[in-house]
């Protein structure tokens, strides 16, 4: 439903980079979005293509990493990915355990080209 | 050729938000954002809570939808100063929604700023507005399974408030399941049942809001001694 909104501030940060930059095309944007973070990862590329199309920055892709909650056990250190929504932990199964991620919502990196320079 | 950014998507939004937390420090103001599906009873919860302070009470609302003042003109009856933020069809508010907003208000703390988001459980999950806490409202018309469909703002909830608790008798509704189900998703999170019809729950929904208070204020007055 954001996720125009969303597309939107990521593209804002590409064309500030692609401003800084005029010697460079940027070919990829890279985002991390977690399973708490309330974003549907295909409207998030739909919404960013179509804010992209006819403009300048139509070649650039949005690459999406999709991250799920993690948890940590408060009880034997153990970090683990949340399957099925159970939140207790994998290895000593104890209940106590805190969120530690999943809900990123970040750009990560930008995949760019030097462009050919005519001497 | 891969560069590094690591840069928060909504870094705009954050940078907003930490000005309006250091704001409410500062002024001494306590901030709480309403979330929930339209219809929740939302509106209804701030007019009964509203109701029940005291006409010298230092409360401001602001209350957020696509379109209309209705709700608004329905908050103003208490004689605390209200705004309506229309957002013209954004599912959410942000932080510039909200800073603009109180500054056209002229609202200064120290006191209790009341936001009521705009009717939607996933969109404001994502923009924080620098609030203390956010709480969630699921009325028992609902399904007792929305915790587990949207899981990302009972994650971020403080405090989910049950509503309409009067219409148990007529729906097949399973409070219990349903905190089990929030919980799954946020173990800490508290929870009350209300009715802003009967005021059943309004004790100890007012209380929680109290005790809240004189939290922040206990922290604000550790962090400056």
């Amino acid at each position: 439903m954001h996720e125009i909104g969303i597309a939107s501030s990521i593209l804002s940060c590409v064309e500030a980079e692609a401003r800084r930059r005029p010697e460079v095309t940027i070919c990829a944007v890279g985002v991390r979005i977690g399973e708490l973070s309330a974003i549907d990862k295909d409207a998030l590329a739909f919404a960013f293509e179509a804010l992209t199309r006819d403009t300048p920055l139509e070649k650039v892709r949005i690459e999406i990493e999709w991250l799920p909650r993690r948890q940590k056990c408060l009880s034997c250190a153990e970090e683990f990915a949340v399957k099925d929504l159970d939140l207790n932990c994998t290895k000593c199964r104890d209940s106590r355990t805190t969120c530690i991620g999943g809900t990123e919502l970040d750009i990560g990196y930008l995949e760019v080209e030097e462009l050919c320079v005519k001497s | 050729m891969r560069e590094i950014v690591e840069k928060k998507v909504l870094s705009e939004n954050d940078r907003l938000t930490a000005v309006l937390r250091q704001r409410y420090r500062d002024e001494n103001i306590l901030c709480v954002n309403f979330i929930s599906s339209p219809g929740s009873g939302k509106t209804a919860l701030l007019e009964k809570t509203l109701a029940s302070f005291s006409k010298d009470a230092s409360v401001a609302v602001l209350t957020g939808d696509l379109q209309t003042d209705n709700d608004a003109r329905r908050l103003a009856r208490y004689g605390f100063p209200v705004r309506q933020i229309v957002t013209g069809g954004t599912c959410h508010l942000d932080a510039r929604m909200v800073e603009k907003h109180l500054d056209e208000m002229g609202f200064r703390g120290p006191g209790l700023l009341l936001v009521e988001n705009v009717g939607n459980l996933v969109c404001p999950s994502s923009y924080d507005l620098g609030e203390t806490a956010k709480i969630v409202l699921l009325s028992v018309t609902e399904g007792e399974d929305k915790p587990l469909k949207y899981p990302g703002i009972f994650h971020r909830s403080s405090l989910m408030l049950l509503t309409k608790t009067d219409l148990l008798p007529h729906v097949d509704f399973d409070p219990t399941l349903a905190v089990q189900n929030a919980r799954q998703i946020h173990p800490e999170i508290d929870y009350i049942a209300v009715s802003s019809r009967t005021g059943e729950g309004f004790v100890q929904w007012l209380n929680w809001l109290n005790a809240l208070h004189q939290r922040v204020q206990q922290e604000a007055a550790a962090s400056v001694a």
